[in-house]
This record gives structure tokens, C-alpha cells and sequence, in this order.
């Protein structure tokens, strides 16, 4: 794994006696000594700390920055509340999405993006291609740390650091604020479904804040093995799986967040506004704890019908789920059955409600 | 008589039967085993089949036959508690337990020390 790059916490992983995949170029944890079900189910019940410092992080600033950005993102920014945070895509001319990306909008006129790992240096490019306008445009990835607390617990370990209940951000907002002395900008997002905190701080931070959470031992860490299957299981996307270049928002089931009636123009409205849905996406349980993986063929009366885009054993249900596209117009019915092929490995699921996971604690007061 | 392949799995012989596994080594890189199909009871197997599937969380992975033979029994406590191969690999994980074996067969297979050094060497690379 000579080529890919580490994140300044890797040796800190390394002493944790973290196991490591390649990941958007990236040698990261998937798993440390408690395992990925362990991990998992520890988040669902407790606090869990990640180190997502793979992904990137841009800052767009200028008296120009609200304008500009409102015409490359898919939703809004303008009526974005200052202090919050919004789920966003980059789309290409045609309506396929370039990337998912959170916004953070720190004033009107900054703004800090936060974008995938695989998808980074293309975004950056293609931002930079779109803007116009008097803009500082930089991509400060290289120095920006990211560690995500998630759980149940996470407030009460924030709180057990010094913060008050009232200090703290609500769903999808952010403060900047002092941890221990270090400057970071924390937000009430993440991506298990479960009450939780991202971090952000210079990567000289990351060490310390590092061993400041976990001087908490009720905070555990895990990698990105639990952080992809409680992603699953609340059925949300995962760039270059649920979401490429190919698929457009509203297919992926994000129609709902996007306004296309207004007279607002962003890059790929058009598209969206002309273009059929073509597939939608799709929850399915599978009998069984066999999981069928991203790639297998979904069949309904020897038909098929479409493909798993994510598949896994759910360590919270105790049994296989996957999320995969169906052609739009095909009707479906909760519970209905059908079978699934992948090379010569048959298998049975049903259509299933998503998430998956339904007792998630992200929203709670 | 304890031997290991290339494949990551064991064999223990014991009298005219052997029972059958994978290695501490391949349970630790699949991580949490949540499935495994093991060859049903009476499939004849000859050494090199792919004879069963293993899954964790992250990956699925083919078990060969370590040596022909026909298979007498299965780990039923592996339906439930996949997991048991992640705890005990070597032991209370066994997978199946073939008869009709042949020791000369097996004989030629590694033993602990060998199967040792080629994980070694894997790791140098």
C-alpha cells in the first residue's frame, strides 16, 4: 500500500492495532481490535470515534461567494440559514451528480465545503471552472482534520469536556468554538445515523484532540468497516455506489431537496427539469445472513428488474440488506419477494422499507 | 496429524476421519464471519474443490478442499454463531468432517512450520 496516503493519525491507528484497507487512495482503518460488529453495534449503543481526515475540505470566501455558489449546487444557499449546515450536490450539465457534499455557511459571504475523498480534486477543479465573481477559492484538505463522535453518548462526552447542553450545536448546525484550547468548528452531523459530532481542526490539532476524546473511556474508536454498515442501514448514499456521474438526485431519492420550480438557476436544472427518472433506489432484506454484494442482479418473474449497489450483513437487524437501483416505473410493494443473482449464487430478499434502522438518534432534542 | 494449505485452510487427522477448518490467520483478515455454507453432509470432495463460502462484514471467500474425501459431518453451531470461527478458528470453528480420506494426500500438504514461514514471506512483500 506504498502509494496511498495516510492521515496524520496513523500511527496512532497502528497502536490501537488497527487493521487497513485501501480507500479513495487513502490507507485507512476499516476495523481496530473490537471488530466491525462490534464497532457498530457500540455506536448504535454508546460513542464512537472516527479519524475521517481523507476527506477534503474547501473554503470559498469573497463578498461574491453566495451568489456564485448558489449556481453550482443543486440546492440553495442563499436561504441557508449562517451557522447551519445543508446536504448538497455537485451536478454535471446532465443532472448526474459530480459529488454529495455538505455546506457549511459560516457568513454570507464564506463558506466551507466538505467533499469525498475520491471525488476531491475533481470537485475542486470543477468549482473553480463554474465560479466567477471577486472569490478566495482554496482547498485546505491538507491541513484540515476531521474526527466524526457519534452515538447516543457523544453529547454527554462533549459535555463532560467542558461544553454545556445549550452551548452545543442542534441538528445540523455548527459552532466554532476552543476544545481544550484548540480551535475547531463542530457540527451536529454525521453519517451513522446516530446523535452525533463532526470535528474539524488543523491537522497540528488532530493528535491532541485525538487522546482528549478518548481519554473518555466510554468513547471507543472505530473504522471505516462500522461506518459503512450503519451508513447501510440507514439506506444513505455512498459516493460511486448509490451516487455517480450517471444517476441524478432525484433518482438516488433526493427529489424532495431539490427546487426545481423556482426561477433560481444552478447547473444541471435543466437536465433535471427535461430528463425522465429513469431508476429509483430501492431497500431490500434478504433471507438470510448471506450478504448480496454490490453488483448482483435483481430479478422479479425471471425479469430483471435492476442491481445491488451496496450490500451487507446489518449487524443492528441480525440479517443481510442491501440498497439497489429498479427501473423507475416498477411498481413495488413492501414485502413482495423476488430473487437476486450474482454469478452462480442464487438468492431471496424483499422489498423493505429504508433506513433499515429505525431507532437512530441523530434527530433527538 | 495437523496440516495447513496454501488456501488458508486446516486439516486434523483422527483415525480414518479429518475434520476440516480455516486458519487463525484467514478468520483474522476477514474480520467478523456473519455466514458460512458448508459442504452438506455425503458431497464427495476431491483435494482443490471449491467446497464451501465464508463471509464477513466486508468480504466472501471461497473454502477448497484441503484433501479428497467425503463429508460425514458439519459444524451445526455455525449456523447461529458464524462468529465461533472468529473466537476459536482452530478448534471450536471446524467447519465440516470428511471420511475416505487418503493420508498420502494429506501428508504432502504443510505443516505448521511451513504454512508459518509462507506467512512470513507474505508479509515481507
Amino acid at each position: 500500500m506504498s502509494n496511498l496516503k495516510r492521515t496524520v493519525l496513523y500511527g496512532k491507528h497502528a497502536e490501537l492495532g488497527a487493521k487497513f484497507v485501501s480507500f479513495s487512495g487513502w490507507e485507512m482503518p476499516v476495523n481496530y481490535s473490537a471488530g466491525i460488529i462490534a464497532e457498530h453495534l457500540y455506536t448504535r449503543q454508546h460513542v464512537t470515534l472516527f479519524d475521517i481526515c481523507h476527506m477534503g475540505e474547501f473554503r470559498l470566501k469573497g463578498p461574491d461567494a453566495e451568489r456564485a455558489l448558489d449556481y453550482i449546487v443543486a440546492r440553495s444557499v442563499k436561504d441557508q440559514t449562517v451557522g447551519s449546515c445543508r446536504y448538497n450536490f455537485l451536478l454535471n450539465e446532465k443532472g448526474g451528480v459530480l459529488d454529495d457534499i455538505i455546506i457549511y455557511k459560516i457568513s454570507f459571504d464564506e463558506f466551507f465545503i466538505v467533499v469525498n475523498a475520491g471525488t476531491k480534486d475533481r470537485d475542486f477543479e470543477w468549482i473553480m471552472k463554474n465560479l466567477n465573481g471577486d472569490l478566495d477559492f482554496t482547498d485546505e484538505s491538507d491541513f484540515t482534520a476531521k474526527l466524526d463522535l457519534q452515538g447516543p453518548e457523544s453529547r454527554d462526552v462533549l459535555i463532560k469536556l467542558g461544553f454545556s447542553f445549550a452551548d452545543l450545536p442542534a441538528y445540523y448546525r455548527f459552532i466554532e468554538v476552543k476544545l481544550a484550547g484548540m480551535d475547531i468548528l463542530l457540527s451536529r452531523t454525521g453519517y451513522t445515523g446516530e446523535l452525533g459530532y463532526e470535528i474539524y481542526a488543523n491537522n497540528s490539532y488532530a493528535e491532541h484532540l485525538w487522546n482528549t476524546i478518548t481519554s473518555d473511556k466510554r468513547v471507543m474508536p472505530a473504522g471505516l468497516g462500522a461506518r459503512d454498515t450503519l451508513r447501510l442501514e440507514m439506506a444513505y448514499p455512498l459516493y460511486g455506489h448509490e451516487l455517480n456521474t450517471d444517476t441524478t438526485p432525484i433518482e438516488a431519492g433526493f427529489g424532495r431537496l431539490i427546487d426545481l420550480k423556482s426561477n433560481r438557476k444552478f447547473i444541471g436544472k435543466e437536465a433535471l427539469q427535461n430528463l425522465k427518472p429513469q431508476k429509483k433506489l430501492i431497500g431490500i432484506e434478504l433471507e438470510g445472513k448471506r450478504a448480496a454484494r454490490e453488483g448482483a442482479e435483481l430479478f422479479y418473474d425471471n425479469k430483471k428488474i435492476g442491481y445491488i449497489t451496496s450490500g451487507s450483513y446489518s449487524p443492528s437487524l441480525g440479517k443481510a440488506i442491501a440498497l439497489a437501483y429498479i427501473s423507475a416505473d416498477f411498481p413495488i410493494k413492501k414485502g413482495e419477494k423476488f430473487e437476486i443473482f450474482l454469478k452462480k449464487i442464487d438468492f431471496r430478499g424483499c422489498f423493505s422499507e429504508i433506513p433499515f434502522y429505525k431507532n437512530a438518534t441523530a434527530k433527538i432534542k | 496429524m495437523k496440516k495447513y494449505t496454501k488456501t488458508h485452510e486446516w486439516i486434523e487427522v483422527n483415525g480414518d476421519e479429518a475434520k476440516v477448518g480455516i486458519t487463525s490467520h484467514a478468520a483474522e483478515e476477514l474480520g467478523d464471519i456473519t455466514f458460512v455454507e458448508p459442504p452438506p453432509k455425503t458431497t464427495d470432495m476431491i483435494v482443490g474443490d471449491k467446497v464451501g463460502v465464508i463471509e464477513s462484514v466486508k468480504a466472501a471467500s471461497d473454502i477448497y478442499a484441503p484433501a479428497s474425501g467425503t463429508v460425514i459431518a458439519v459444524n451445526k453451531k455455525l449456523e447461529d454463531d458464524p462468529g465461533l470461527i472468529n473466537r476459536s478458528p482452530e478448534d471450536e470453528g471446524w467447519i465440516f468432517k470428511i471420511n475416505n480420506i487418503d493420508l498420502e494426500e494429506i501428508d504432502k500438504l504443510m505443516s505448521k512450520q511451513e504454512y508459518d514461514k509462507l506467512l512470513a514471506s507474505k508479509d515481507k512483500k
